[in-house]
C-alpha cells in the first residue's frame, strides 16, 4: 500500500471519531471518497423531525449534509486541506427522506479557481438512482489566492 | 406557534417583533458551530428555513405544518461569518400564491442591517 504523504487530505481520519459541532450533534459521519468527491452520512434521528405527522427529517440537516460532503470534496481535489466559506449553497428538494434511513450525501468538486471552488451534489436515502435532493454552489477560499 | 423537534434541536424560540412579524432565536450553543469561531453555515441555513416557514404558516394564519407547507427549493446566500453568539432570523413572503409562495429570509447578529446570511425559497402550498 502506497504511504500517504502527512499533508494529505484524508477525510476518514477528518471525521475519525465522529465530526464536531453541528455536524457531530448532528451525527454525519465518513462514508466514502475518491478524487474530487466525498460521501457522508445523516442516520435517521428522531430530533431531526420537520414533519411530526410523518416523521420525516426537517430539510437544514440536509443542507449540512449536502455542505460538509461538498466542503471535503474540495479539499480531496487540492488534496490538502485549505479554509473555505460557503458563498452560496442552492438546495432542490427532490423528495422527502424517508423516515428511517440515513441518508448519504455526495459531494463533487468540479472546478476550482484561485479564489472560488465550485461544486454540486446529491443526496439519497439508499438507492442512489432514486435522490431525494440536488445541490449546487461555490465555496470562497479564506487565505491568500495562490 | 409550535415548532418541530429540529427547531428545538437548533433552540430556536418564536417571538414577535414590534411590527408583529414573527422572529426567530437561535441561541450560540456547541451544536450549532462549524469552523473554529464560527457557527455552521448548514445551521444557519436551517435557521433561515425555519425563519421562512414560520413567516409563510403566519401568512396563511395556519400553525407550523409541514403537511401544507413543502419546501422546493433554497438558495442560501452566505455574506459575513456567524460569529459565536445569538443569532435572529425573520422571513418575508413576497409572494403567496395558491400553490406556490416565494419566500425570503434573512439571518443577523448585532445589527440586522449587517446581515450574516440571505435565503431565497419556494414552497409547493397544499390547501
Amino acid at each position: 500500500m502506497a504511504e500517504t504523504p502527512s499533508f494529505a487530505f484524508d477525510p476518514a481520519r477528518f471525521f475519525d471519531g465522529g465530526a464536531r459541532g453541528h455536524g457531530g450533534a448532528l451525527g454525519i459521519g465518513y462514508h466514502a471518497h475518491g478524487e474530487d468527491w466525498a460521501e457522508l452520512t445523516l442516520p435517521y434521528d428522531a430530533r431531526l423531525i420537520g414533519d411530526v405527522a410523518t416523521g420525516v427529517i426537517a430539510s437544514g440537516p440536509i443542507l449540512t449534509l449536502m455542505d460538509m460532503a461538498t466542503s471535503v470534496s474540495i479539499w480531496l481535489k487540492l488534496g490538502s486541506f485549505r479554509p473555505q466559506a460557503t458563498l452560496d449553497l442552492r438546495v432542490d428538494y427532490l423528495r422527502p427522506a424517508t423516515p428511517g434511513r440515513t441518508v448519504i450525501g455526495r459531494g463533487e468538486c468540479y472546478r476550482i479557481t484561485r479564489s472560488i471552488a465550485f461544486i454540486r451534489g446529491v443526496a439519497h436515502d439508499g438507492d442512489a438512482a432514486d435522490p431525494l435532493a440536488h445541490v449546487a454552489g461555490t465555496y470562497m477560499f479564506l487565505d491568500a489566492p495562490e | 406557534m409550535t415548532l418541530p423537534p429540529y427547531a428545538e434541536f437548533l433552540g430556536l424560540t418564536v417571538a414577535r417583533d414590534a411590527g408583529g412579524a414573527t422572529l426567530i432565536t437561535m441561541p450560540f450553543a456547541h451544536a450549532v458551530t462549524g469552523r473554529p469561531g464560527f457557527l455552521h453555515g448548514g445551521a444557519i441555513g436551517g435557521l433561515l428555513e425555519m425563519a421562512a416557514v414560520v413567516a409563510l404558516a403566519d401568512a396563511l394564519g395556519i400553525e407550523f405544518d409541514a403537511t401544507r407547507i413543502k419546501p422546493v427549493n433554497v438558495t442560501v446566500d452566505y455574506m459575513r461569518g456567524g460569529r459565536e453568539k445569538e443569532t435572529r432570523a425573520q422571513g418575508t413572503v413576497t409572494r403567496l400564491g395558491t400553490r406556490v409562495a416565494n419566500v425570503e429570509a434573512h439571518a443577523w447578529q448585532d445589527d440586522a442591517a449587517k446581515p450574516i446570511a440571505a435565503a431565497r425559497m419556494n414552497y409547493l402550498l397544499v390547501r
